[in-house]
């Protein structure tokens, strides 16, 4: 099951949206984000997800591949579209036993569904064409700057992506000691509430002794290769910005200009 | 000048209670002088407990002495400002290969030594590609560690160590957790290192298939070194490996009892080809030995 | 009968469009009271198997029977095939999580639903069925060596009484002497209970000396089900699939190829082999 969440996932492949600097991808990201909140016309959003095509398009991430990770996203997905449906003061437009859907609730269930989706898209084609290793760099270098505050950057992106490293061997290690306490007669999902936090500490104390174990291991063949801090470091793949990643951020420009031009200047109510 | 060089090393864990009062002292390593020459393959023996990998662990100024010194090409373990000079000078692999890999794709993993220690990123980058080739994993280069088998990841981590060009690799029982088709492949990565690149090699093992092709043996036990010298040396005195619990391969306790039967063959065999040569020699021979 | 594989086949997803398939075709009798060695390195599908014998697998498709039935039927107790399918993880470190190791050994008769009474006698016949000192009971687990925490794993299933007891390679991580104490106490344990055993292993050497039979598989399907002895004669074959043989039967290859004998001579202890090599010498 874990298997299928391919949001964080990275897809491996060569296209242009791959070779991009991380920090414009971060960046593009972020803009897209706004763009999206930005937006009050529905004429706004046809571009969004207009630009959004391209850029898939320009990915290679087949569609297919990236909707797979949607369906974990479905159920949450649902629920706001029906809260929002259902929970909006303003017009009636009909009611169903006791629930009354309202034309504002339309309106703004269909509107905060699509953001969600495009958001949730959006940032998947960041982290599907970025290895985690590459992101946390991007992130490092973007956020420098906050060192001058004492803000511990390259610490906190070097744990970033250690524990990146980790996730799989640690979601492999619980899926033993969940099957050798099986073999013991345990059970994980019998009971109330109760009962399953209980049953649960047979598997987290062997997970928690062995992550330390792992942690105190890793801390010393990281001290044993001459590890000190950020300090001093060379990197093995620096960032440099190169040409297309200029362009892109003159896209992303010329991207938002048009999202805010089309989707809340222009008036379309009067056009039309 | 050797390489490394130990005098009187003596280390003690101190066991301390919840409230930290002393409850115990364990001496794992007692008293022990050690000296390896450069460009020599060196093993060191010993069964669980025997105080192995603590003392492998000084070499790299992991752990410093309670009392005596350790020396690494030349300088004192216990020079705090020696200290990066000394770990790039004696690199050290691990037993888990999972919890020493630190990038998520292989040539990352590889860098990792190298940009610590501040190498300007194109040399990085040469450095990078010979140590994988040298351990025979350059094509695996943009693998990520979780794919790799884990005789695969110890060479990665070899090469890793590899890359900061030390002069002395240390490798504390990078084998205990491989099957036999891996132990094979990480033994082979670290002879063609000390046949063909030079380096020293300290490899602490519990398997004496292992030790075969080193130069010179050292057997711990209880913290000491129990015996010392060539492998045909510590090989010929299987009563006494025996006595240290040790798994003495079964082709030397062949012919160990065969020569109890009063066959003529020589101490310490090693090899099942060196047996089956000697055993032929003696039938074509045969009058010889009636 | 006790426990008969039928036609298993087992597939799963790694996240790709492929499906990986662990165990290919596998069909396996394993009758009560025998003393098997199940051989393969890693990757070949042999842990996979094993969890299939508990039913912490399901098969793709095959069926698995023990005694009989149907271990998938919707009315077969899980929990009552786990206590007479006992199987022992490869890291003791994976199931040890009490304060005290005899806390710990109780938590499978416990899981049974026994009486407390009942639960403690268990853990205290276990604990002393593999020889742990009367000291190590109270003790933190995490504080034992390898070879005693190895047996407070194997007490831990033992308690569950059961008929069928696997051990996935239980020898890995310890030194000669620990690993030649397991080995000998897994021998002990079969003898005085007469139970079925079921070691997994990747070195041939570990089991040669112990087994009645031996199962070796590569690329999750068996490709030796005999006899040591006649798997033994193999030599070529299995060194193909990354196993070796043990080193006396190497030896006495060797010896066959240099014409000192033609039959097949598939010895596999010393004592066997230097009775036949001076019997040959002496023959002249």
């Amino acid at each position: 099951m874990i298997r299928d969440i391919t949001l964080g996932q990275y897809y491996q492949t060569d296209s242009i949206v791959h070779r991009l600097d991380p920090r414009v991808k971060i960046v593009a990201t972020l803009v897209f984000i706004c763009s999206l909140f930005v937006v009050e016309q529905a004429a706004g959003y046809v571009a969004a997800v207009l630009f959004l095509a391209a850029v898939i398009r320009a990915s290679h991430v087949p569609f297919r591949f990236m909707m797979r990770g949607m369906r974990a996203i479905l159920f949450l997905l649902l629920i706001t579209f029906f809260f929002n449906l259902f929970l909006t003061p303003g017009e009636a437009v009909f009611s169903l036993w006791k629930l009354t859907v309202t034309e504002e609730g339309i309106t703004l269930a269909v509107k905060m569904a699509v953001r969600l989706s495009l958001l949730i898209i959006g940032s998947s084609v960041m982290t599907l064409t970025t290895t985690p290793n590459n992101l946390t760099d991007g992130l490092e270098k973007l956020l420098r700057p906050l060192q001058r505050f004492r803000v511990p950057v390259h610490e906190v992106a070097m744990m970033m992506s250690i524990a990146l490293r980790f996730i799989p061997i640690l979601l492999e290690e619980t899926d033993k000691i969940m099957k050798a306490q099986m073999a013991r007669g345990a059970s994980f999902d019998e009971g109330n509430l109760i009962q399953k936090a209980k049953s649960m500490v047979p598997l987290l104390v062997p997970l928690f002794i062995s992550a330390f174990r792992r942690a105190n291991d890793l801390a010393m063949a990281m001290e044993a290769r001459c590890y000190r801090g950020g300090e001093g470091r060379t990197k093995m793949k620096p960032l440099h910005y190169e040409k297309r990643d200029y362009v892109t951020y003159l896209v992303l420009g010329v991207y938002l200009a048009a999202c805010i031009v089309v989707g809340r200047v222009v008036p379309w109510g009067s056009i039309l | 000048m050797k390489i490394i060089k130990t005098k009187d090393l003596v280390f003690e864990y101190i066991r301390r209670d919840e409230e930290g009062n002393v409850e115990g002292i364990t001496t794992a390593v007692d008293h022990v002088d050690l000296d390896v020459n450069p460009g020599d393959f060196i093993a060191v023996l010993g069964h669980n407990g025997s105080g192995k990998s603590t003392l492998a662990k000084h070499f790299n100024a992991i752990l410093t002495p309670t009392e005596g010194t350790v020396w690494v090409d030349g300088m004192e373990t216990e020079d705090q400002e020696k200290i990066w000079d000394i770990r790039q000078r004696a690199g050290m692999v691990f037993q888990n290969p999972d919890n020493q890999i630190i990038g998520q794709v292989v040539e990352e993993d590889v860098g990792f030594g190298p940009e610590n220690m501040g190498v300007p990123t194109k040399e990085i980058w040469e450095r990078v590609e010979e140590s994988l080739k040298a351990v025979g994993m350059y094509r695996y280069r943009k693998f990520a560690p979780n794919k790799l088998s884990g005789g695969q990841k110890q060479r990665v981590s070899i090469a890793g160590v590899l890359a900061m060009h030390p002069k002395c690799i240390v490798l504390d029982e990078p084998t205990a957790m491989l099957d036999p088709g891996g132990r094979k492949e990480v033994i082979r990565a670290v002879r063609a290192l000390n046949d063909v690149e030079r380096v020293t090699v300290i490899l602490i093992t519990h398997y004496m298939e292992e030790i075969i092709h080193a130069d010179k043996v050292f057997v711990m036990d209880g913290g000491r070194i129990a015996m010392q010298g060539t492998p045909r040396e510590i090989f010929s005195q299987v009563e006494k490996l025996k006595e240290l619990r040790l798994d003495v391969p079964k082709v030397t306790l062949l012919a160990h009892e065969l020569k109890k039967e009063g066959l003529p063959l020589p101490e310490g065999i090693l090899t099942v080809k060196e047996l089956v040569d000697t055993l032929d020699a003696l039938r074509t021979g045969e009058d010889r030995w009636r | 009968m006790a426990l008969i594989l039928d036609h298993v086949t087992y597939e799963y997803g790694n996240g790709t469009e492929l499906l990986v398939r662990a165990l290919n075709d596998v069909s396996l009798v394993i009758p009560d009271g025998q003393f098997i060695g199940l051989i393969g390195h890693t990757g070949s599908g042999k842990s996979t198997l094993v969890q299939h014998l508990n039913g912490l697998l399901k098969p793709t498709s095959g069926n698995i029977y023990y005694n009989g039935e149907d271990i998938h039927d919707r009315d077969f107790s899980k929990k009552r095939l786990r206590s007479k399918v006992g199987l022992v993880f490869q890291y003791p470190e994976h199931q040890l999580f009490e304060t005290d190791v005899f806390t710990d050994v109780c938590f499978g008769p416990k899981n049974l639903g026994l009486d407390k009474k009942e639960v403690q006698l268990r853990a205290f016949q276990a604990l002393k069925q593999v020889g742990l000192p009367d000291d190590c009971f109270y003790q933190p687990p995490f504080d034992l060596s390898g070879g005693q925490k190895r047996r407070a794993a194997i007490a831990g299933v033992l308690a569950m009484k059961p008929e069928v007891l696997i051990l996935d390679e239980p020898t890995a991580g310890l030194d000669p002497k620990g690993r030649d104490e397991i080995l000998d106490l897994v021998a002990s344990l079969r003898k005085e209970n007469g139970m079925t055993v079921i070691l997994v292993s990747h070195s041939m050497d570990d089991v040669a000396e112990y087994v009645d039979r031996i199962v070796v598989m590569n690329k999750g399907s068996v490709c030796y089900d005999d006899e040591p002895k006649q798997v033994f004669a193999h030599k070529e074959e299995l060194e193909a699939i990354g196993l070796s043989v043990p080193q006396v039967t190497d030896i006495m290859h060797a010896l066959k190829k240099a014409g000192w004998w033609s039959a097949d001579t598939s010895v596999i202890t010393i004592e066997e082999a230097k009775k036949e090599i001076l019997r040959q010498l002496r023959k002249g």
